[in-house]
């Protein structure tokens, strides 16, 4: 009978100082980590003429596949090694944020915008609208992505803008595809009947009560995009049809430096840490959004 | 008599049942067939049925979300869909306004206290912010929630405080007529009695009309002057509440007003047996021919299932059964 009160008193005790201080500066930490990162890399992009030791398109014949400075036989000229012409890999990885953060920001900002128009208006409005908008996205769907991207490259010519467009072409349909379902399910609840009783106008029911409520699945969705946008624009340029050689972009790097993996791991590996810390700390990043973006998580 | 602010004449609402690729229409659901009230100014009127009567339906013709397939809505005794989109949006939105039955579901998760009671004022209204923040927190104060709430989002209150806000919000633009769908239903019921005590309050000081949708029948008979008892898509009674209650006369409500009366068997004296429904209410889809009611009606006879009764004034109230003659 005694023992009870002290066992409930022990426990609660644990709880106040232990768990929930540590799940604070956790909670904290997967915060601040990847979006310093983020600032980081995009500082790093936007300065890149101040900060890379070397021009990342100048070659150097006789210096091919060194290693980077800190395993034996590298040197502190070239700190992450050079490639297979004799590239500084630092000074590359460095320029290579620009294209491949400009890319995939780009391209989720088109899509992602476009798809969300495109599904609130299809789900909201119904009838004919959406027969027409849907079997749109089907075409978009089932469009071989690639062929698509190898006509416009032959078309426009490749590069920054080519990229950009053959991946925004066809990846809005799957926002349209999502957003419309959500759409679908939200048009339907007691508050959208209830502004349709205050004599709101669809305009403002789909501005003002169905898009803050699609955000959640939208920035979930955006931020798994980062890096399949990243890697789709090198799968591009390892077909030739991407931003042209002299240029790098992290997917163009560990493409490249494929042939050399045994013999010179350091080309594609910095590239690929880079492509992995940026996806990672999107995700962690899209996160951290969505759980401030929604009132009834934010005050947790 | 008090002045008809509302009428509903011969309401009916079918739902077309569609099969098949083609949509092919192969039968039609029932919800309303063919239902008549009135409203009056300042009074409730009460809608009780089972679920599945058809009482949301004319609940949401009313608010203008679904489209009768015939009938009338007179509204100050004219006919609600011959008003252009023009007078709709000034004569007959503004005046009518509703209290849902969730309050977790009837407010946008993402939007504020001030801007969920104030959408109306947006909507209708060419007021600024400051002025339409200023009317909100006043009608937060008639419904006994603090300033202090504005900001704050709908998740922080409790189910009782949703629905006062739910009624601030009905209330924002000086409606004649409220369609309150269970108001209080999904509320503890420590709760129900303050929510209905306002709503009562509130109709004495705004002289506001009020169309109850219920199914709980202590509920109807403390808020409303006039009740209607539904069933399966059709009025069976209707009438003054304290002589319906006192004196129900179809089957139907006899059953309702016994069932609701909680005895436990053992307490079942000689005089009060309980009259306990067996089965369920028909498929509206293809209703009992005759009174709809005789499927499951101990007194029915032989012509309960052969002809439709009418509508016959016995006493004060209304009934639709072919045992008063």
């Amino acid at each position: 009978m005694t023992v009870a009160p002290n066992i409930e008193a022990k426990t609660t005790n644990k709880r106040k100082g232990g768990v929930s201080r540590w799940s604070r500066i956790m909670k904290n930490l997967t915060f601040i980590i990847p979006l310093s990162i983020f600032i980081i890399l995009i500082l790093t992009s936007i300065f890149a003429p101040f900060i890379a030791p070397h021009d990342p398109e100048a070659t150097s014949l006789t210096e091919r596949r060194l290693p980077p400075a800190f395993i034996e036989g590298g040197s502190t000229k070239y700190l992450l090694g050079t490639d297979s012409l004799g590239r500084d890999v630092l000074s590359r990885v460095i320029y290579g944020a620009r294209v491949s953060l400009s890319v995939s920001l780009m391209v989720i900002a088109i899509t992602a915008g476009i798809g969300t128009l495109m599904g609130i208006a299809s789900g909201y409005l119904g009838g004919r609208i959406d027969g027409f908008l849907m079997r749109v996205v089907d075409i978009a769907m089932s469009f071989p992505g690639l062929v698509l991207a190898m006509l416009l490259a032959v078309a426009l010519g490749p590069g920054f803008f080519t990229v950009v467009i053959a991946l925004s072409a066809l990846g809005w349909a799957g926002y349209a595809r999502l957003i419309r379902g959500e759409t679908l399910r939200i048009r339907n609840s007691d508050f959208v009947a209830q502004a349709r009783i205050s004599g709101a106008s669809s305009w403002r029911i789909m501005l003002r009560h169905i898009f803050p409520n699609v955000l959640n699945p939208l920035i979930i969705i955006m931020t798994l995009a980062v890096g399949m946008m990243i890697l789709a624009e090198s799968g591009m340029s390892y077909l030739g049809i991407g931003i042209p050689p002299p240029t790098p972009s992290w997917g163009s790097m560990v493409s490249d430096g494929r042939n050399d993996l045994d013999v010179a791991w350091w080309i594609s590996t910095f590239p690929g840490i880079c492509i992995g810390l940026v996806v990672l700390s999107g995700n962690f990043l899209g996160d951290w959004l969505r759980d401030k973006m929604d009132p009834r998580l934010r005050q947790l | 008599m008090a002045e008809v602010l509302l009428e509903a004449r011969d309401i009916v609402k079918h739902y077309p049942v569609t099969r098949g690729l083609l949509q092919r229409t192969v039968g039609w659901v029932r919800a309303v067939d063919g239902v008549s009230f009135t409203v009056e100014q300042g009074k409730t009127f009460s809608l009780v049925g089972e679920s599945g009567a058809g009482k949301t339906t004319i609940a949401k013709a009313i608010l203008l979300l679904e489209r009768l397939t015939s009938g009338n809505i007179l509204f100050e005794g004219k006919d609600v869909y011959k008003f252009s989109a023009a007078q709709l949006k000034t004569g007959y939105r503004p005046k009518v306004q509703s209290v849902q039955q969730n309050p977790w579901s009837s407010m946008n998760p993402r939007m504020r206290v001030r801007d969920i009671v104030g959408e109306p004022l947006f909507v209708n209204t060419k007021q600024p912010k400051k002025e339409v923040y200023d009317n909100v927190s006043k009608l937060l104060d008639q419904v006994g929630i603090g300033a202090e709430g504005m900001t704050r989002y709908p998740h922080e209150f409790s189910g009782g405080q949703r629905q006062r806000i739910a009624v601030a919000r009905a209330l924002a633009l000086h409606p004649n007529l409220l369609v309150l769908d269970e108001p209080v239903s999904a509320l503890d019921v420590s709760i129900r009695a303050q929510i209905m005590n306002l709503l009562k309050d509130l109709q004495t000081q705004f002289n506001l009309s009020y169309i109850v949708i219920a199914h709980n029948l202590a509920t109807v008979r403390y808020m409303s002057h006039g009740v209607a008892i539904m069933y399966l898509g059709q009025l069976v009674e209707y009438g003054d509440t304290e002589e319906l209650f006192k004196n129900p006369l179809h089957p139907y409500t006899r059953a309702l007003i016994s069932a609701s009366q909680l005895t436990l068997p053992e307490d079942a004296k000689d005089g009060a047996k309980q009259i306990i429904l067996t089965g369920e209410m028909p498929s509206p889809l293809n209703p009992p021919p005759g009174c709809r009611f005789h499927t499951r009606c101990a007194e029915a006879g032989e012509l309960c299932s052969k002809e439709i009764p009418d509508m016959r004034q016995v006493g004060k109230n209304y009934v639709k059964c072919h045992h008063y003659k």
